[in-house]
């Protein structure tokens, strides 16, 4: 039997795909329905089963959610936290840099190298410098508050400033990103149209409000939502900058992520976290679908 | 005959990114203020590292005074580190599961872009979707089923662990995604014209369209190799004994062992961060060039 091109082609296609399908029916799309599954049951990983107890694990973080004392609670209520403080600081600090580097002439590559570097850093890596920086006598931050006649701080040691201090960490180590995304945004605005509306006498700050930012609009979403996510996932930076990798002092740096680890991994307790992975997974759902309302919105100009 | 595709117009858009000075024009006043804000940037973003680097040269005396240099320079930090920490053991398992995804990612991401991109068949959409979708599941849903899996299937213990640690990111959608996306810029006539002359399909993918899609591939190449060496949640969970620890792993449980050695600390730290500052410092232009890309939507 002889095939013909286009049937030959096919069979290539197939072949070609029958490695990279495989993969993604095993390891993306069998385990996303594993999860919901093991979040309806008392999961024993040994045993790769258990009884299947419904909603019952639902049911307990939603009664968690209202003990004021529960980690989960805590958990929920400071990951929303480090998005409130974490995406808008990002956003703001790496528009103005970029800004700022469209405006120069000379150093762009040394300070694109400078400003991207921490984001090539492992958290881990990350988290002990800052721990170091922050120490309370000897870290090198006190030593230039006490320098300069200011009152020390005890940055992640109190329960009143660890969240703080940890997403600055955050926004430290991700703010490179930003910038690269805006100056490619900033790339793609079209000269002529800063040069039109000067001739028109336009203002720094009208080619600004009316020209910059509704042309990245489109880019402006995009950090929003990849920065809400990455900061709904918080973990590696807080296991390594609580003490004893606790989300501490006192559950005030604790997130959804953390707890996932912390009752999955330390308490074999692994219904209950899937659960809660399950609900992390719907709020990123949720998000992405914001995005696609907002992203269809084309701006005209 | 160059015809200008949306994917060129990116990769140019991406290339000015790293190329072109900025569009300033002369030194103004608020020029010289840009320059100013950003060196204090600057300043913000490398002390930290530069504060690393002092520390781990410091002799453990030197750490009760305060100096912001070293006043004996020394190696010792890094002999004792190196002697008491299977330091050399866990950049060996980072390099390992580094080349074994970033290799696996490449040749698959690469050759399922090309044919998503390039052939005509049914199913092709379902496919494509089937892909894209899962980027909507975020890793920490999956943990708990790999682990379950891995457990089931032995990939926790032994040298397997390597397989362990690798296999959720030996193919990436978003890999595909951008391949697809590359393989736009390769023409038809030319993949047609080695058709004719009998080429196998499997050899016009190699030989042809991969070697125009280089700078692309060289992106993807890095930027995996990035992600694998820092990976922290999966390599924590699926690792059972310290001999199989990556590096990240290895550095979280050396900070439980020396609490309060900050010297030995910031060494280890330093030992963990400088050969990846030194691939972005060789490659920043690629790298950065590469982040562009992700956001520039061809």
């Amino acid at each position: 039997m002889r095939l013909t091109l286009h049937q030959r082609q096919v069979l290539w296609a197939y072949i070609f795909l029958a490695i990279p399908v495989l993969f993604f029916v095993v390891i993306r799309w069998y385990p996303t329905l594993l999860a919901f599954n093991i979040s309806f049951r008392d999961w024993n990983v040994f045993e790769a089963s258990g009884p299947w107890v419904g909603l019952e694990h639902y049911r307990q973080i939603g009664e968690e959610l209202f003990k004021p004392r529960s980690a989960v609670r805590a958990a929920f209520w400071n990951t929303i936290r480090y998005v409130v403080y974490g995406v808008p600081s990002q956003l703001v600090l790496g528009l103005a840099i970029a800004l700022m580097m469209n405006h120069i002439r000379r150093f762009v590559t040394l300070y694109r190298v400078a400003y991207f570097a921490p984001y090539v850093t492992s958290a881990v890596a990350v988290a002990f410098v800052w721990n170091w920086l922050y120490q309370p006598q000897t870290g090198l931050i006190n030593q230039v508050l006490s320098a300069l006649g200011l009152p020390n701080q005890p940055f992640t040691k109190s329960p009143q400033q660890a969240l703080q201090s940890i997403t600055a960490v955050a926004v430290w180590q991700n703010l490179g990103f930003a910038v690269i995304i805006f100056l490619a945004g900033l790339q793609q605005i079209p000269e002529m149209y800063y040069e039109a509306a000067r001739i028109d006498g336009a203002t720094p700050w009208q080619l600004f409000r009316h020209i910059t930012l509704p042309l990245l609009n489109p880019v402006i979403v995009y950090l929003t939502v990849l920065g809400t996510i990455s900061y709904l996932r918080m973990f590696a930076l807080v296991q390594n900058m609580s003490p004893q990798g606790t989300g501490g002092p006192l559950k005030s740096t604790t997130t959804v992520v953390l707890e996932v680890y912390r009752e999955g991994f330390s308490s074999y307790n692994m219904g209950f976290a899937a659960a809660l992975t399950v609900i992390l997974f719907l709020l990123i759902l949720l998000i992405t679908i914001v995005q696609l309302r907002f992203l269809s919105q084309r701006v005209e100009y | 005959m160059a015809v200008e595709t949306r994917v060129e117009r990116t990769l140019e858009l991406a290339d000015r990114v790293v190329s072109a000075p900025g569009r300033g024009r002369g030194l103004t006043w608020s020029s010289a203020l840009a320059y100013v804000l950003l060196s204090l940037g600057a300043v913000a973003m490398v002390t930290p590292f530069i504060w690393m680097l002092l520390t781990s040269l410091k002799p453990p005396p030197e750490m009760v005074q305060f100096s912001f240099l070293p006043q004996n320079p020394t190696l010792e930090n890094y002999v004792r580190v190196l002697q008491t920490a299977n330091f050399g053991r866990w950049y060996l398992n980072s390099i390992i599961v580094a080349i074994i995804s970033t290799t696996s990612v490449v040749f698959f991401d690469a050759l399922a872009g090309y044919t998503l991109n390039k052939f005509r068949f049914p199913g092709k959409e379902l496919i494509f979707i089937g892909m894209l979708g899962t980027l909507m599941v975020p890793t920490e849903m999956l943990i708990i089923p790999w682990y379950t899996m891995s457990v089931q299937w032995g990939w926790h213990q032994g040298l397997a662990q390597y397989w362990g640690i690798a296999f959720p990111g030996v193919i990436t959608a978003a890999g595909i995604f951008l391949m697809r996306q590359f393989f736009d810029g390769v023409p038809n006539e030319l993949l047609d014209a080695a058709r004719i002359d009998g080429m196998s399909e499997f050899g016009i993918w190699w030989s042809i369209a991969l070697p125009l899609v280089r700078p692309a591939i060289a992106a993807l190449a890095i930027f995996n190799f990035i992600g694998n060496w820092n990976a922290y949640i999966w390599p924590l969970i699926i690792a059972s004994g310290r001999e199989y620890y990556t590096l990240p792993v290895g550095l979280s449980f050396f900070r439980g062992e020396s609490t309060t050695e900050w010297e030995k600390i910031m060494t280890a730290a330093s030992l963990a961060s400088v050969p990846l500052l030194t691939v972005f410092l060789v490659f920043q232009r690629q790298i950065i060039k590469g982040i562009a890309l992700t956001g520039l939507k061809g």
